[in-house]
């Protein structure tokens, strides 16, 4: 089996690196969620103990996780339908037929996604400044009295959603913009003829030819936005009231601040548990609904 | 409504839309730009009144940015160019080599691309640490060698190439090896751009893993110094937006300069997905 | 020779390629922002005293600095020797990871322990061991605007809380709604931190094992600290908010501000010219007449892992010099932790120095126990909690409590129990 010594010269390097490097950390971090990994343990083995699902239970006994788990919810819940409206509305128009410059304007639209999310946090913590910052002053002429984005609990997730809205609708904007460009236009024609609006014709055709991709969008924006980190990180270092910690920023900070690595592990599995939890349900629904179609 | 107003409309809300989102940008560069202090005021001042270089001095002179730039693009060059060595070779037997266990391994990479790499950063902490890798280039560049939706990628490509054109060369009694690299490989330019470039971009954005991993400063990546120097400086804003400038400046570039292959490849991971 | 591997053969080479190929001894020396680049400059001429070997300097985000340090260790990757901030020697002492200096102190002519702050000294003392040397020493006090506070109808700092209390309505009332009293960044901890030090119960109870912040003296600081924010005093604002705290301070945004000796040269350096002759420091006040605060600065600590810790010592001998002293305060502000280099005409002739001075002899040190960091940080997730959110202080302190015991320090007592280290 000469040949089949050949493919394995060439599928070896990546399996070995995907192998040692990610899954076999996956699978040490199962074990880790285990135990009570801390300082103590890692300044001397001895004082490392195996505590079966203790991590587990004290987690989510925690107040500070559900608080955080609300959190990073809100985050998704807020940011989800505004990044895809905002997506769906900019790939409308760069598709629309009358629109000049597309390429230029695509460009535009698309730059915030290639941006470094440390630097351009950076920027968005300034324009969000109580009292200097851009945003404050434009709402200022609309007649909106200074708004403490940073400073107040229930303004501060907000400000981030914004923040991530902008750096990534681009993203699926180039997506949705694909799979408009992929419905016939034949079909668009026939409506046409028969007298469509323009409204219809985006609720009959348009959506419905989107589905798949709206549905696939959805799925991976949902994966990234629970993902939150280096937002939160630059811009508020979860303040203020912790009320911009993610489930991802607490386990950082379990992890690499109080080096209590095995709950640290429990905290990033039980994230991964949710991620697949939802992205199955929403595909599973998403299906079942193809069926009955 | 008649046509031409709705052409206003779109055309109107596309202007729009463009010039805000370019907004934050165009003010980071202008601030850059301000004097120490300068853009603390009410109302926020849109352009410098006498623009200085003195930030960019600072910047370069002082916080040594110039070293992590430099970190950076060694770090990003290297991943991208052996990253995509791995994946090409590992995407192409996937696609068209056949060897036992062929499927089920490649089901296993497809299970990877789920796999948030956050759950793994504790024990490849400890693991780095153990092949002394912590504080080096190579602790940011070994684990990002071959990605699972590297090689998915290359994969999905590759299968769209005829097989009679590689057959042809094995009973010409080509080895392996020699059609990768003279038959497949030119074939698969276009895709090799387009994965550099992802790669590129994403390697050089990347946070997480490089602030754990990277503590001593010398091997410090432009976006994990940039955060450090903004938690220093909190207070010196036009610095910072100088920071920011020259980290995210390199990318746009690039990105200017191949968007094409970059989003080509964006939709290759997704739609066809 | 597969693509792949002239690609391994490539990352090896670029790997390899960054290690330093000379013979010279590299001397790794981490410090915070400010002090980092000072030292610096006084480095040279240990350098030329000693062919052949060159210190390298890092300045880390002292927001940062914890956290790189722990990685560090986690990842055998610490210098040879470190600025440690003195509440954080009892942590690193308990990881092993710090070398035991009295041996090197008794045969050492330069640093002799008569000549520190006993205070502050005692900082670097752990279970009876010695693991720093202090370097500066410093303890949060007060920063005011006499202009403000002469406008408002003060013509001297506040002693006691109840002076401060008054002092900050009228200032309040004089500046309008704009403006504010005192700044007390609501995710820093040291504010609240120094108030409750002051108290007589301690902060933790039974050997470091459980928290006490359900005891009197705690709950009077922290209602000292609650009212400043519910009287308006204070803005509700975290540091990261306020666009630069010595502007701020300069447009009389606030005319207090709790920090330390190394903003005395910040404010020298960036307050424009007219103002520099209002303002100045005094004393923290207490509940009855000044009431001092945590002893704090920085200590050199060498790292057991170095393999120059001679040569490590050596530098903290030369830095310990009463001229190194002397010149890194004309350098940073710093105040220098021995009695003998405060005999310096620049610090005498320094107005804004003689409430340290006064300070410093009330000074104690926070609690020596490895959780101490964290525990200060939830104490000030509580107080947040009471200002933002507006939780009752009996329910946050309760709080408090049952995570201090139950989540931080449940480890140590198991441990202690079992007689393991400490």
């Amino acid at each position: 089996m000469r040949s089949e010594r050949a493919a394995w010269t060439f599928v070896a390097p990546a399996l070995v690196v995907l192998g040692v490097f990610l899954v076999l950390p996956v699978c040490a971090a199962l074990l880790l969620s285990f135990t009570d990994f801390d300082i103590y343990a890692l300044a001397n083995l001895d004082n490392l103990r195996f505590i079966g699902l203790a991590n587990y239970v004290d987690v989510l006994r925690t107040p500070l996780f559900w608080k955080v788990l609300a959190n990073t919810v809100w985050f998704v819940v807020l940011a989800l339908p505004l990044s895809l409206a905002l997506s769906l509305g900019a790939a409308l128009l760069l598709n629309s037929p009358l629109a000049r410059f597309k390429g230029l304007h695509r460009t535009a639209l698309f730059a915030p996604v290639v941006t470094t999310v440390v630097a351009v946090a950076i920027i968005w913590r300034y324009l969000f400044h109580t009292r200097y910052g851009l945003i404050n002053y434009a709402l200022s002429h609309l007649g909106i009295g200074p708004i403490d984005w940073l400073g107040d609990p229930h303004w501060a997730m907000p400000a981030l959603v914004l923040f991530a809205v902008w750096k990534n609708f681009g993203y699926n904007m180039i997506i949705l913009l694909a799979g408009l460009q992929a419905i016939p236009q034949d079909l668009y024609e026939a409506a046409r003829i028969d007298g469509a609006s323009a409204w219809r014709r985006f609720w009959h055709i348009t959506l419905p030819g989107l589905r798949p991709v709206l549905l696939l969008v959805a799925v991976i924006t949902i994966a990234g936005y629970f993902q939150l980190f280096a937002e939160p990180y630059v811009m508020t270092r979860g303040d203020p009231l912790q009320s911009t910690v993610s489930v991802l920023y607490l386990m950082y900070e379990e992890g690499f601040k109080w080096w209590n690595l095995g709950r640290a592990c429990a905290i990033a599995f039980l994230l991964f548990a949710l991620i697949l939890v939802i992205t199955r349900v929403l595909l599973r629904f998403a299906r079942a609904k193809d069926e009955r179609a | 409504m008649n046509s031409r107003m709705t052409k206003w409309i779109v055309n109107g809300l596309l202007v729009t839309g463009s010039v805000v989102t370019l907004l934050p940008l165009a003010w980071m560069l202008s601030a850059s730009f301000m004097q120490p202090g300068e853009a603390s005021h009410a109302p926020p001042p849109l352009l410098p009144a006498h623009a200085t270089l003195a930030n960019y001095r600072e910047l370069f002179l002082r916080a040594g940015m110039g070293r992590y730039l430099l970190n950076s693009f060694l770090v990003a060059g290297t991943i991208t160019l052996a990253s995509l060595a791995f994946n090409l070779s590992a995407g192409y037997a996937f696609a068209k080599l056949r060897f036992a266990g062929r499927e089920r391994l490649f089901q296993l990479v497809l299970a990877a691309l789920l796999v948030p790499l956050q759950v793994a950063m504790m024990p490849l902490f400890l693991l780095m640490k153990w092949l002394h890798l912590v504080n080096s280039y190579g602790g940011v560049i070994v684990p990002a060698l071959a990605t699972a939706l590297g090689i998915y990628l290359v994969r999905q490509y590759v299968r769209s190439i005829p097989d009679e054109l590689i057959e042809a060369a094995r009973i010409d009694g080509a080895g392996e090896w020699t059609i990768f690299l003279r038959i497949v490989l030119p074939l698969l330019k276009p895709m090799s751009v387009t994965l550099a470039v992802l790669t590129f971009l994403a390697s050089w954005n990347d946070f997480m893993w490089p602030l754990i991993v990277l503590s001593d400063q010398a091997w410090q990546t432009a976006p994990v110094a940039l955060a450090g120097l903004s938690r220093e400086h909190v207070q010196d804003n036009e610095l910072m937006m100088a920071g920011s400038v020259v980290t995210i400046l390199p990318v746009l570039l690039l990105f200017l300069l191949l968007q094409r292959q970059y989003l080509q490849g964006l939709l290759l991971g997704s739609v066809k997905g | 020779m597969g693509l792949a591997r002239i690609a391994a053969w490539a990352t090896m080479f670029a790997l390899c390629a960054c290690a330093p190929a000379s013979n010279e001894t590299t001397l790794k020396l981490w410090a915070f922002g400010p002090e980092g680049e000072a030292v610096g400059k006084l480095l040279t001429e240990f350098e030329r005293a000693h062919p052949g070997v060159r210190v390298e300097v890092q300045n880390m985000p002292l927001t940062a600095m914890h956290e790189k340090l722990l990685t560090a260790f986690a990842g055998d990757a610490l210098p040879d020797l470190c600025q440690l901030g003195n509440t954080w020697i009892p942590e690193f002492a308990v990881l092993g990871a710090l070398e035991p200096l009295q041996a090197y102190v008794d045969q050492s002519s330069i640093v002799r322990r008569d000549d520190y702050f006993a205070g502050i000294w005692d900082t670097n003392v752990v279970n009876g061991a010695l693991y720093g040397v202090s370097w500066y020493v410093d303890t949060r006090l007060l920063f005011y605007r006499k202009d403000l506070l002469a406008a408002a109808g003060f013509d001297h700092a506040p002693r006691d809380w109840d002076e401060w209390r008054r002092a900050m309505a009228a200032i309040k009332k004089n500046q309008g709604a704009d403006k504010y009293a005192i700044f007390l960044p609501l995710n820093e901890f040291e504010p609240l931190l120094n108030l409750a030090i002051q108290q007589n119960e301690p902060l933790l109870l039974d050997d470091g094992t459980r928290g006490n912040f359900e005891s009197a003296g705690f709950r009077r600081a922290l209602d000292f600290y609650v009212d400043a924010f519910r009287e308006n005093w204070a803005p509700a604002m975290s540091n990261t908010q306020i666009a630069n705290v010595w502007d701020e301070f300069g447009k009389g945004y606030f005319a207090f501000y709790i920090t330390g000796p190394w903003n005395i040269g910040e404010f020298k350096r960036r307050l424009p010219a007219r103002l520099q002759d209002s303002w100045n420091t005094a004393p923290l006040p207490g509940a009855n007449g000044p009431g001092g605060g945590a002893a704090g600065g920085s200590s050199f600590a060498i790292f057991r892992a170095s393999k120059n810790k001679r040569l490590a010592w050596e530098l903290v001998e030369f830095l310990s010099q009463v001229k190194q002293q002397q010149r890194f305060y004309t350098l940073t502000g710093d105040l220098p932790a021995r009695r003998s280099a405060w005999d310096f005409a620049e610090l005498e002739t320094d107005e804004f120095t003689h409430a340290f001075r006064a300070q410093l002899e009330l000074v104690k040190p926070t609690p020596k126990v490895p959780e101490w960091e964290r525990i200060a940080t939830e104490m000030q997730f509580a107080a947040e909690r009471i200002v933002r959110g507006g939780e009752s202080t009996e329910a946050a302190l309760r709080a408090l409590d049952a995570k201090v015991d139950e989540e931080i320090l449940a480890k140590r007592r198991t441990l202690l129990a079992r007689g393991g280290q400490r």
